[in-house]
């Protein structure tokens, strides 16, 4: 028998593979699913004109706690709509705020929300967006409703979505909740679950006001959209460079993530004998999946080889799978990963990887409780440790790192910086653009090399922090040393500012353990998703399966 | 109102702009949230404190001794940092002394951590004003608001070691009452209420 362990963090945590992911039974809008099904799902106020515009207010809740939505639609000029951080209007803003607002919350909230980031809220809210209409699917289904017909579910299949969301924020943004102050919370300790509640929300909210603009329209002829069309849209999203820095600075959740996903996989393989039962569910979720396959679209020739590469890797599995014997072999799901792993692409690996966890519930349910991590515990440097633990854990952390050349003009081609317009991460070439003196600390191969290099020259029974007492400019990375001893997977073993670097691969890998799909690349700093697709809506999801995200366009 | 987590993010950059590294500008983003988490002024004291040395970086001790002097006034947050560093050795010092230091309030997170670490409470001693710091948990304080001190002539960090407050005539009072919960054991329940044999020499 083979020896099965966790993936090397070597192998796992390359650029090109973390951005192969896809969404799994791990992921967070399908964990909230689970998590809230048997809370009430409830609207409380719509207020909206004849053009849909106005508030409205949703609620989740069970027992004592309650939470609740508040959404505000406006007209918007067509000039006016953008997707891009710097749009100052949007078609709606919402905000999900801590128990059952008051008249004067909703009075407050209307003052701020619409206005994002340059309004302030309270932290009575927790987490804040914002939506743009798909305007062509908008309008589109607003015409074929309240004429009497449903709309075209080819056309709808092109996007998925009424709206899309260009920012969720929370955890203390703009004056929202501090994250400490809810993280105990039973309901809501999975990572980004309040911001998976908004967007469910949201979507709801999507679906209701249509069927308001389209009665307003024609009250005489109108008809509501059908389940069926409403359940194959879910929130599009669009994701640029914020994401990126963000699992840079958050190692210890990062492996938390990575590290669930592993041991996952590992429990998986380990499994002695696989029941027909089980099989037949895998079978099901790939049959299913291929068909979702076929409505990615994207104008992205990097997203296209990707999509072609899975959909040839996936015959080709599908070849080799119809030829195993499973019930008669120990191990079948390692047998299948070796497989895998020696004969397809990063982008269907990990796409199987994903689906090899659809049928094993009691796997991945205890790992889903993992997924937060408080980087707060690991912030002090133990610096009364020696320089020789410092060398000992660069050389069997960073061994691919350490090869990297960065004497070489393109292994530094980048560098990350804050715009002072809008307060978000940016990426430039640092020997065409002005402002690399103020780079973000994000180039951490960089930075481990140098670390290493100086080490080389120094005593390795000196203490850490009498070498930190010179060096100053390497806190930062020792940090990230001594927390990459203890979290094998809290690190990108690749170099951020490369000139190979690819900076959507960094979204999609947290884009991914959100659970979006449809990853539509506008350039190699932007992209759409979408979010929900195929989810139940609120008044099924207490009948839902987990199985959902499979069935959109089926 | 700011979040603590706002307050961290802007006193971290505003660190970095005024020349600190980084790694210690992470450290102040921590400490001024901490500060203002135990409702002292944390941002009012950086903001002045980084307008001061806003030309004039300042230099940090070359390490930390019983006694503490330099020929400039001494940095509160390089002072800090080293201390959070080197707490397990220096606390064998007891008591430390530090003389001139600029904006002291700015060097009691990292006290506050080093008691953390070193699993002491930690009391500090500036212009009249004493503040008892225990294990990152709480911060005591004889004095009802704390002001953004510009300046420490003065500034005593003490150890702390670990023991009780009351005396021993004071806890058998007690644990005496405490004995009243117990029920006294008749030789019934000698024989049959504990788990173990009556002889044990097999």
């Amino acid at each position: 028998m083979h020896n099965i362990n966790l993936r090397h963090p070597e192998n796992v945590m390359k650029l090109s593979r973390l951005g192969s992911f896809h969404q799994s039974k791990l992921s967070f809008l399908r964990s909230f699913i689970r998590e809230f099904k048997y809370w009430e799902f409830k609207r409380d106020i719509f207020e909206l004109d004849k053009n849909g515009y106005g508030v409205a207010v949703y609620s989740v809740r069970k027992n004592r706690r309650v939470y609740s939505l508040i959404c505000f639609s406006q007209h918007i000029n067509a000039n006016e709509r953008s997707d891009r951080v710097i749009a100052t209007k949007w078609d709606a803003a919402f905000v999900l705020h801590d128990g059952v607002p008051n008249q004067n919350d909703i009075e407050r909230l209307k003052q701020n929300v619409p206005r994002q980031e340059i309004g302030r809220m309270s932290s009575k809210e927790l987490a804040l967006s914002r939506a743009n209409k798909s305007v062509r699917i908008f309008d589109h289904v607003i015409n074929a409703l309240s004429i009497g017909n449903q709309p075209d579910i080819n056309f709808l299949n092109k996007v998925g979505y009424l709206y899309r969301t260009t920012a969720v924020y929370g955890s203390g943004k703009f004056g929202l909740a501090d994250r400490f102050r809810i993280k105990d919370r039973r309901e809501i300790c999975g990572p980004f679950r309040l911001e998976m509640m908004l967007v469910y929300l949201v979507r709801q909210f999507t679906f209701d006001q249509i069927n308001h603009i389209s009665k307003m329209k024609n009250p005489e002829q109108s008809v509501k959209l059908d389940k069926k069309i409403a359940r194959n849209l879910g929130i599009g999203n669009s994701t640029g460079l914020g994401m990126a820095p963000f699992i840079v600075n958050h190692p210890t959740l990062l492996h938390q993530w990575i590290y669930n996903r592993e041991k996952a996989l590992k429990e998986i393989r380990l499994i002695k004998q696989v029941s027909q039962k089980e099989i037949n569910h895998f079978k099901f979720c790939l049959e299913k999946s291929k068909k979702n396959i076929d409505t990615w679209y994207t104008d992205s020739d990097y997203q296209n080889k990707k999509i072609e590469s899975l959909k040839n890797d996936l015959k080709k599995f599908e070849e080799y799978f119809l030829t195993i014997d499973y019930l008669s072999k120990n191990n079948f799901w390692n047998e299948i990963y070796l497989w895998i792993d020696k004969h397809l692409e990063e982008e269907c690996s990990e796409y199987l990887i994903s689906m090899m966890m659809e049928p094993y519930d009691r796997i991945i349910e205890p790992l889903v409780k993992n997924m937060s991590s408080d980087e707060e515990k690991y912030f002090n440097i133990p610096a009364s440790r020696k320089i020789l633990d410092l060398k000992e854990i660069i050389t069997s952390k960073y061994k691919s790192i350490l090869k990297i050349n960065f004497k070489e003009k393109r292994s530094n081609t980048f560098f990350w910086f804050i715009s002072k317009n809008k307060e978000e991460p940016r990426i430039a070439n640092r020997f065409d653009e002005y402002g690399s003196d103020l780079e973000q600390p994000l180039a951490i191969a960089r930075d481990i090399n140098q670390l290493y290099q100086k080490i080389l020259k120094e005593n390795l029974s000196r203490t850490v922090a009498d070498f930190l007492s010179d060096n100053d400019e390497l806190r930062h990375i020792i940090r990230r040393i001594f927390i990459s001893e203890k979290f094998q997977y809290s690190e990108i073993q690749d170099n951020t500012i490369s000139e190979s670097l690819v900076p959507i691969d960094m979204l999609r890998l947290k884009l991914s353990f959100f659970g979006a799909q449809k990853f539509d690349p506008k350039s190699d700093k932007w992209l759409r998703i979408c979010m929900y697709q195929g989810a139940p809506l609120a008044d099924e999801i207490k009948n839902s399966d987990d199985t959902w995200i499979f069935s959109s366009v089926n | 109102m700011m979040s603590f987590s706002e307050i961290e993010i802007v006193s971290k950059r505003a660190s970095k702009s005024k020349g600190y590294s980084w790694g210690i500008s992470e450290e102040i983003g921590k400490s001024v949230r901490l500060l203002e988490m135990f409702n002292l002024p944390g941002i009012s004291t950086l903001n002045q404190y980084l307008k001061k040395i806003s030309s004039n970086h300042p230099k940090k001790l070359k390490n930390i001794d019983k006694t503490n002097k330099s020929d400039g006034e001494i940095c509160p947050i390089y002072t800090g940092v080293s201390i959070l560093d080197n707490c397990n050795q220096i606390q064998e010092f007891k008591v430390i002394k530090f003389f001139n230091m600029n904006y002291p309030l700015l060097i009691i997170p990292f006290l506050s951590r080093s008691s953390e670490i070193v699993n002491k409470q930690i009391c500090l001693n500036l212009n009249d004003c004493k503040y008892i710091l225990n294990s990152n948990k709480t911060i005591l304080t004889n004095i009802e608001k704390s002001g953004d001190f510009e300046n420490a002539s003065e500034l005593t960090i003490e150890f702390l070691e670990n023991k009780n407050l009351f005396t021993d005539i004071e806890w058998k009072e007690l644990y005496k009452m405490s004995e009243d919960t117990f029920v006294p054991e008749t030789e019934s329940l000698k024989n049959s209420a504990a788990g173990a044999g009556l002889t044990d020499n097999d």
